[in-house]
């Protein structure tokens, strides 16, 4: 499994290189796109800002209070007697729903963990592979005007069941447990 | 759902304070947490600004769109109702490879777009068609090729590898969008079983 991330190593300066030589040769402004493309970047970074000041305040006092790790301690043998570290169970439940809040989630786990342990490699694979559901739902269907979902709702919250396993198991496969 | 949660995280969060006695605690995160969360964003603005100034090129070169020439027999098979060369088609295709590429704003005006025509190939209901239940779980499942945001925050913590993440990423991801296609197809079954 370890040339799987010789492979992540050489898969983004590829495509980087890619998208250049395309650019150029397709005699696309490349530098002057790059900086318009860019300045919708710091947009986004500065209008995430209160969405994660206000989801980081809400982890942050629940585990400073010593909540989390009461609710940690009642789910822990479930979620062990399966691999999964309780730690993780937040994240989980909250990915479906909201996409800043589980970006909030992601990174203090990195933060008290580490990016480089089991439990952050595992959430930057669930974030990576997972979307927010319920926001995709009422974005396109409220755009449109679509009042009966039919079974769009059902077949979303399936389908992040199967993502999160995957997850999981591909963590487990390719770094191992520890 | 989300507003439940985030005030039942904090009031559960001071209730457990005032019991355990660890209010000291508390209050002090309350402001780590927001610096927390500002010195986050301003570690993701050079990733976010890289990126998507690269998907800019990508976009105005064309290959977004000799992507989705690539990949329209497979859609093709995902969306039978659609006709080959309904604008719905495209469209859905721009969306899915936008997506790929987690240019989560660009994406979300196309998928607009795709629901749009698809509401009108449905003669117009306010009820979900065939269609549109496949386009949203292949949409909420997505391929993701490069988790942009997952590899900021790793470079942020000082990650000995950001990136090791993209190929497991990338697996994981191909599984749920294709354990959403089959899902997809068996509510599909049922609902046309039940008639």
């Amino acid at each position: 499994m370890e040339f799987l991330s010789q492979i992540s190593l050489g898969f983004i300066p590829v495509l980087i290189g890619i998208i250049l030589l395309y650019g150029t040769y397709k005699q696309v402004p490349t530098y002057e796109s790059f900086v318009e493309g860019g300045k919708e970047g710091i947009k986004i970074a500065f209008s995430i800002i209160p969405f994660l000041v206000g989801m980081l305040v809400a982890i942050t006092v629940f585990r400073a209070s010593g909540a989390l790790e009461a609710l940690m301690n009642w789910i822990r043998p479930v979620m062990e007697a399966i691999g999964v570290p309780a730690e993780i169970v937040p994240l989980i439940l909250i990915r479906p729903i909201s996409g800043t809040a589980a970006l909030g989630m992601t990174s203090d786990l990195m933060a008290v963990y580490g990016p480089d342990s089991f439990i952050g490699r595992l959430a930057s694979v669930l974030q990576g592979s997972t979307d927010t559901t319920f926001y995709v739902l009422t974005v396109y269907f409220g755009a449109v005007g679509i009042k009966k979902m039919g079974d769009a709702l059902k077949v979303g919250l399936l389908a992040d069941v199967v993502g999160i396993i995957a997850a999981i198991v591909v963590v487990l496969l390719v770094f191992g447990a520890k | 759902m989300v507003n439940y949660i985030w005030v039942f995280m904090t009031i559960v969060g001071f209730i457990f304070a005032m019991i355990n006695g660890t209010m000291t605690e508390v209050n002090k995160a309350i402001f780590d947490g927001a610096k927390e969360a500002v010195t986050l964003c301003i570690g993701l603005i050079s990733i976010l600004v890289f990126w998507l100034g690269m998907m800019r090129i990508a976009q105005e070169s064309g290959l977004l769109e000799v992507l989705s020439k690539l990949f329209r027999p497979l859609v093709r098979k995902l969306f039978p109702d659609v006709p080959t060369n309904h604008p719905a088609m495209g469209y859905i295709l721009s969306n899915m490879i936008a997506n790929m590429f987690g240019l989560g704003n660009a994406a979300t005006p196309l998928g607009i777009k795709a629901m749009e025509e698809l509401k009108l190939l449905n003669g117009g209901k306010n009820s979900a068609s065939r269609s549109m239940v496949t386009f949203l779980a292949i949409n909420t499942a997505s391929i993701t090729i490069i988790p942009t945001t997952v590899i900021a925050i790793r470079m942020n913590y000082n990650s000995a590898s950001p990136t090791e993440i993209v190929v497991p990423t990338l697996i994981a991801t191909i599984i749920s969008m294709l354990g959403a296609v089959m899902i997809d197809r068996y509510f599909y079954n049922r609902r046309r079983r039940k008639g």
